[in-house]
Formats: C-alpha cells, structure tokens, sequence
C-alpha cells in the first residue's frame, strides 16, 4: 500500500556519499553525545564516505545491535541530528539517521549479524520481554558466552519494534527480520507466549537462572477517568496500531470516519497519522497542554499536518457520548470553563502507558526503581527499556540500557563487578 | 569596467585567458566554441612531423583526484600530441585565425632534435598566420621516451639549441613551455632566454600516478591490465607551479623574461595570483575540462570586479606586483607575531581547530565544558594550521601583535624594528654587534 511506504527512503549509492561528505569529523563529536547509545557517529560517515559501508555498520552495531531499526524510528530530530554543528553552521544537518541506515542495511543484506559468540560460560541468564532492550540485552550476553533464554508474552518477538511502531517507519517486515538476524549469533533460546506473573514467576526464574533482566515495557495504559470511556469505539492506540501491525489485510483494520486521539506523544501521533492513510476522513489530534509541551517533536507534529491531520492543543477531554457507540466527544478548553464538542465515531486513547506489575521491586515514579547499569532492589535481577527507571521511553534508550545491563551483569557473573 | 585587454610579446588578446595547448584546442571545432564563449586566446595543441600521425591509447586517458562532492582535484593524463594529419590542423589553424584576428593563436610545436625538421615545421606554421609558437618541452609521458616533450627540457642545452634555432628561423614570438619535471627551474628558464625566447611558458604537467586499481594491482588509467605515468595538472598543482614561476620572475638572471602562467587556473582569483607573481596571462585547461568553456565568463567578471575595486585600469598595472615581496626565509621578520583568535558567533564548535592544535600542534586552544573554543595566547606560536582546518571562512583570524604588545608566549615585548635570521642571536653566523645593540 503506497501510502505506507517508506517515510524516509533509503539513500542510494550516490546520495550517501554526498550525504556522508558533510559530515565535519568533529572532535569529541556533538552528535555522538547526543546519542543514547553513543555510536561514534564522525567514524561511521567517514567509513561510509571512504566505500566502506560494512565497516561503518559494524561500528554502529558495536554500539547498538538495533542500529538498523534505531536508523528508522529515532527522532534524530532531538538526538543526534539536532546536535550536529551543521545545526549551528547552516540549520542542514548531516542525515545521520538516513546514513546509518545505509550502512545497515547494506551490512544485513550481505549477510549475518557479524559478531561471534565467545566461548560459553556455563551461565544462564533468563531476559524477559523481547524488545528492544530485551534483545539488545539477549545480544550482548551472548557474545560474552552466556546462555539466554528470552521470554515473551506476545506470539512473536520484537516489542514495540514489530507492534508499537508506526508501520511507515519499519516497512517491509524489517522489525521481524532485525530480530532473526540478531539471534544469528547463537546461544539464544526465544520462550514465545509466557508472561510473566501468568506462566512464570520471578521467585522462580531467579531461582532458575544466574540473573535475571526485565525488559517488560509498559503494559498498562493509562485512562482517561472520564464518561463514556466504555462506549464502542473507543480504543486504546497501542492496541488499534499493535493490530494494524500485524493485519495481514491493511482494509480490514478498523478505522472510523471522524476519528478523534486524545494525546501529544509519538503513540498519539503514529496514531493519528496511520488513521488518516487507511481512509479516515477527518483526524483530530488533541492535546490537553500547549504546542510547546507536547511529547511529539515538532518534526512529528509537521508530519501528522502535511497528511492533513488537525492538532489541537489545549484541549482536555470532558465527555465522550453516543447510543451504545461513540458519536462525539466533549472538551474543555484547558484550565478554563468554555466547552466545545467534536463529532466522534472513533476514539483513540494515547494518554500513556504504566507499568503492569512491580513484582514486588522498588519503584521510582511509574517505573522499576534502577541504578546507572541497570540493578534493581532485589538481588540478580535487572531492568532496562521503558519499563526501568531513566532516560525517555524511546527505542535508542531501551537499546543503551538492555546493552549497559549485559555488560554489568557479565561483570557480576564473571566476579568483576 | 576594467580593459582586460592583454598584450603578451606584441600578440593582443581581448582578455588574459588563453586555453593551453592540450584536449581542448585540438581543432577547429573546439576551438571556435571557445572564442564564441569568450576565450582571449588559444594554444593549438602541439602539432608534430609531417607524416603518419603519433597513435593514441583507444582506453582511458586520464587520472583523477578528487576532492569532497567529487571535485576534480587533479587530472593526469597519458595523450600525446596531436593524433591528427599535420596538413589537417594547420588548415584549420589557417582558417580559424582568419576569422578571429582579435584573437591570440598560438601553436604548440614539437619534433625531433634536429634543426631541419624545426625549419620545415616552422615555415608551414608561418603561412597560417598564427601568433607565435609555443615550443612542447614538456610533455612527460609517451613522447619523453622518444627524445621529445620532457626529454628536451630536462636538458638546458638542448632547450637553448632548439631556441635557437627557431628564432633563427621563426620571425614571429618564441615562447618556451617547460616542464617542472626538473630541480630547478631556473636552469632551463635561463637556457630557454640564452637561446632567444621570447618568453617561458610553465608550468607542463607532473610526472604522476594517480591511483591504483587494487583489484588488478594496476596504476591507473590502465590500459590492459598496464599503466604508466601520466602528466598531472589540476587545481592540486597550482601551488607547485605559482612557485615556479615566482622563482623565474625574482631571479636576477631571468627577472623581466614575459611568462604565460599554467597550472590549476581555476577561477579569477587563481589568474589574478599567478599574473600578480609575474605572469602576463595564464592559460587553461583543467576548468574548462571540468566545466566547459562556460568558466571563462566568470573569469572574465571576477578578474573585471577585482580590478575595478583595486582601481587596476589594465593588467599590466598588476602583473609582477606581488613579485617584490617573494623571498627567502632567512629574510623574514622573526619578531613578527601573530596570535590565533576564534570569532565566538562564527564558531559552530566542531572542534577540528582543537583536534588538529592538541594532536598534532602546540596545544594552544582550550575546550571549554559547553564547547567552547579559546586561544591559549601562552602557547599559541600563530601556525595557522587551526584557521586551515576551520570549515567556517573568516571564524578564526590572525591577529598582528603591534610593537610594544607582550607575548605572553615569550615573554618578549615586540620591538619597533625588525630581526631577520641573519640578525639572531641563535644564528652562529650573525652579527654579534646586531645583539648587543638591542641589548640581548
């Protein structure tokens, strides 16, 4: 379907050495800085610039398993293109993102992942969740020699990557094939279909296994505490998107005509958008707070507009009504009296997503208390990605936190740490 | 606007720009696009015996470096001369001359050492009614080994012989094309004005390997699995050849020789600084292999810009004018100092400046917690590698210490006067008196 294609096309040969020209080799690079998984990005353009796409893909691997997918879905906007000096020089940043997707891309076409296991350990380390951070997590061990075995409540690995993504952004079953190819490496057992609290304990699994990570993710999502919330029709947008994700048949995914998401986020926005190309005919997008505080970047509030979708800000949620079915939705003009009502025969909630169950660790705020690498309250057992404590809920962060926590309980396993 | 109109050995030109004896003025049909685009001159490429013409490669012919977005850099290539009938470009020659008189045509020349194949050349170059003639002692590549081109010019003698005899035999401008193949350029200048030049024309192409296919393990161009050498020319040779001819125009003996200078003109700016080291015109090739003829209007305007600002009402108001101030190092002011200063608004903190200052220079520039980028005065000797590695033009400058100011690197206070090595007290051979009278 053209109107899911790629959001950003890959460059061609030529269009990524031009690209890649730009780029200033800064000393103690911005960029790279600015990155949460500190790729050395100068390094990686110059290997590209100098015809060695591979090279510069395992620099950027070596770093982020996921580079592949984090070339598609970061907002390079607020990382590391926004911290390129061509920022200040020109207001035209090196296309660090479309770059590294070069490089990936051409590095998974020629072949497997290109890391070689090291000699087994004899530790068995069980992560649950396979996202991001669960998979980057899973990598990592295993290079070290460990034994993983990664557990996932869904029927099929990936995360976020294959059922939160917005579909325009990972095109072509790319999330599916990232992860075959990472688990290339070996010594790598996938569990698919056992969550935790229902088909497995954490008393158990610690018990079972040398450590523990949890890559959980947030499972919950947050309501809206308003009438009419139960009504048909009114869905949550990580679910309505988990299931355009994996519909065989994108005219099968139901859409309303007038479709109303409530939520300034990337979720609100990949909602929003996504509604919009399977047919809707009016998209409402609207936040509860100003222009200047939504989530979304300004480069994802443009896109939501460029496909005709209307922002609304300042808008907080009062009343959603209909017979038996969402028919419209009232607001408040945020912190004053005045009511206006939007036709509605589609709702989407994308107000946030909460932690399932603490499982009896520490928290801090909404999240699974955690240090710098990882450690939470209870001994052996880690934590990374959105459900963790630190950093933004993006998929580059879950990728830098399931890798640190790899290395740290490498460390502890090994009696370094 | 300023009259560009050159007069180089009594030949007029309506700019100084010529097109240089090579691909581009290989025959009628390019060179008549190249006055219709504005060309003030050119040097037909190099014509040889009567006979069966010299035989190219039929693979590729020439070399390339480039720069960033593919910038053609530098050009090499292994072409002879003409591989055209001689009969064939001197008709042509004939024929264009006739219809452009306002312009300069000069034809290149090379055959055998051997005064009777000069003479028979000679006079069927006379009854074209070109301008002049241009002598190939240059070409290194393919003709070189068959004692022609580079060969010649590698051998002041020979060079001064075959001047000689053409001027003995040519009543028409003599101008001498030498290669830089050679240790000193002077030995042939010289020789080249013994024999009766009229004038030198330098720089010819450097001897030069391009790049290897590593793949085959072959330089390149390679031709069959082969390659050789080749003549290197290209905006990445216009230092080398600038310094040629800034040696033969300050040198007592060869001082006020005319010189048509070669070699990576590329824009005005580049004509401007190879006229202003003391050449009367310069000729062109690379650009406007690179660009098309088209180039010529840019230097025409840049170069009429350039000199409507600096009040130059012709070329000859400037031609040779920075030639005072070429010397040699031991008559440099070694009291003069400078000091590196970032412009904090320029700057867009990439850092290179500081890469390149602690790595490789005199850790004279501090980084800052927010990135920012100072000058240490204390250690800063002014190398200017930081103001070469800047990607921003203008963000770091030089400034002059004036007299009386403290170099807080040396503690020194700069003099009114000026020390050269020759007064330095670290020089064993100077003057002790020079010392003591500055109190040192």
């Amino acid at each position: 379907m053209a109107n899911f294609a790629d959001l950003h096309p890959p460059l061609s040969d030529h269009e990524a050495l031009v690209a890649a020209d730009r780029c200033y080799f800064c000393h103690d690079a911005p960029c790279m800085e600015a990155c949460p998984t500190t790729i050395d990005i100068p390094l990686f353009i110059r290997q590209i610039a100098t015809h060695t796409p591979e090279a510069a893909a395992r620099t950027i691997l070596t770093q982020n398993i996921l580079g592949g997918m984090c070339a598609r879905v970061c907002p390079v906007e607020t990382l590391c293109e926004e911290a390129c000096v061509r920022m200040s020089a020109e207001e035209q940043p090196v296309e660090i993102g479309r770059l590294q997707r070069f490089a990936t891309d051409r590095l998974m076409a020629a072949g497997p992942q290109p890391f070689e296991r090291a000699a087994s350990t004899g530790k068995r380390i069980a992560v649950i969740g396979a996202g991001p951070a669960g998979l980057s997590c899973a990598h990592r061990l295993a290079m070290y020699g460990h034994e993983v075995t990664v557990y996932d409540a869904r029927s099929k690995p990936g995360g976020l990557n294959e059922f939160g993504i917005a579909s325009y952004k990972a095109v072509d079953g790319f999330a599916a094939r990232e992860v075959e190819w990472l688990l290339g490496i070996g010594g790598i057992t996938l569990e698919l279909g056992k969550a935790l609290g229902k088909d497995l304990s954490l008393d158990a699994l610690t018990e079972e296994y040398d450590a523990v990570f949890l890559g959980l993710g947030l499972t919950d999502t947050n309501k809206l505490g308003i009438p009419g919330e139960e009504l048909e029709g009114v869905v949550d947008a990580v679910d309505w998107i988990a299931d355009l994700r994996q519909a065989e048949d994108l005219s099968t995914v139901p859409v309303g005509n007038d479709v109303v998401v409530i939520g300034g986020g990337m979720t609100a926005i990949d909602a929003a958008v996504q509604a919009k190309l399977l047919g809707a005919e009016s998209v409402t997008l609207a936040y509860r707070r100003r222009r200047e505080d939504m989530p979304a970047s300004r480069f994802e509030q443009d896109l939501a507009a460029s496909k005709g979708i209307c922002l609304l800000f300042n808008a907080t949620p009062a009343e959603i009504r209909g017979e038996g079915a969402v028919a419209e939705i009232e607001f408040t003009r945020t912190g004053t009296d005045a009511r206006f009502t939007l036709t509605a025969d589609q709702v989407m909630k994308a107000i946030g997503q909460k932690l399932g169950a603490a499982l009896g660790l520490e928290t801090d705020g909404r999240k699974i208390a955690v240090d710098g690498t990882g450690r939470t309250s209870r001994e052996g057992v880690w934590a990374g990605g959105d459900c963790a404590s630190g950093g933004e809920d993006l998929t580059v962060t879950a990728v830098a936190e399931g890798r640190d926590a790899a290395e740290d309980i490498h460390a502890k396993l090994m009696g370094e740490g | 606007m300023a009259d560009l109109t050159t007069d180089f050995l009594g030949i007029k030109s309506p700019n100084p720009f010529w097109l240089a004896s090579a691909p581009p003025t290989d025959k009628e049909y390019n060179v008549r696009r190249a006055f219709e685009a504005g060309w003030g001159g050119v040097v037909w490429k190099t014509l040889g015996e009567a006979g069966p013409p010299v035989v190219n490669v039929s693979g590729p012919r020439y070399g390339a470096i480039h720069g960033p977005d593919r910038r053609l850099l530098g050009l090499n290539n292994i072409e002879l001369i003409t591989d055209r009938p001689l009969e064939v470009n001197l008709e042509e020659i004939a024929r264009v001359k006739a219809d452009y008189p306002d312009r300069a045509l000069v034809v290149s020349l090379m055959v055998p050492y051997d005064e009777k194949a000069w003479q028979e050349i000679l006079a069927r170059v006379e009854e074209t009614n070109a301008d002049g003639v241009e002598l190939n002692f240059g070409c290194p590549h393919g003709m070189a080994e068959r004692g022609m081109g580079s060969a010649v010019g590698q051998v002041p003698e020979y060079v001064e012989q075959i001047t000689r005899w053409v001027k003995k035999h040519y009543q028409r401008p003599c101008i001498v094309k030498l290669t830089p193949n050679i240790t000193n350029i002077l030995a042939p200048a010289r020789a080249a004005k013994n024999g009766g030049a009229d004038a030198v024309s330098l720089i010819n192409t450097i001897n030069s390997i391009t790049s290897v296919d590593l793949d085959n393990m072959a330089p390149e161009p390679t031709i069959d699995g082969m390659g050789t050498h080749g003549g290197y020319c290209g905006p990445a040779v216009k230092p080398i050849a600038m310094n040629m001819v800034a040696e033969i125009a300050r040198s007592p003996d060869t001082a006020g020789l005319p010189i048509s200078g070669i070699g990576g003109v590329t824009t005005w700016r580049d004509a401007a600084e190879f006229m202003a080291l003391g050449a009367g015109n310069v000729q062109v090739c690379t650009a406007a292999m690179t660009y098309g003829f088209k180039v010529v209007q840019e230097l025409i305007s840049g170069l009429s810009q350039w000199m409507d600002e600096k009040g130059y009402g012709s070329t000859a108001d400037f031609v040779g004018a920075a030639v005072p101030k070429v010397t040699d190092w031991q008559n440099l002011n070694l009291d003069y100092v400078t000091k590196a200063e970032i412009d904090q608004d320029l700057c867009i903190k990439c850092g290179r400046c500081y890469a390149a200052c602690e790595d490789t220079s005199h850790q004279a520039i501090a980084m800052g917690e927010d990135r920012t980028f100072t000058v240490k005065d204390e250690e800063c000797v002014a190398c200017n590698l930081c103001v070469n590695v800047c990607p921003v033009e203008g963000c770091i400058t030089m400034r002059e210490l004036r007299p009386g100011e403290l170099d807080p690197r040396t503690g020194m206070t700069i003099p009114e006067d000026k020390r050269t090595w020759l007064q330095h007290p670290n020089n064993p051979g100077a003057d002790p008196l020079a010392c003591i009278v500055r109190g040192q």
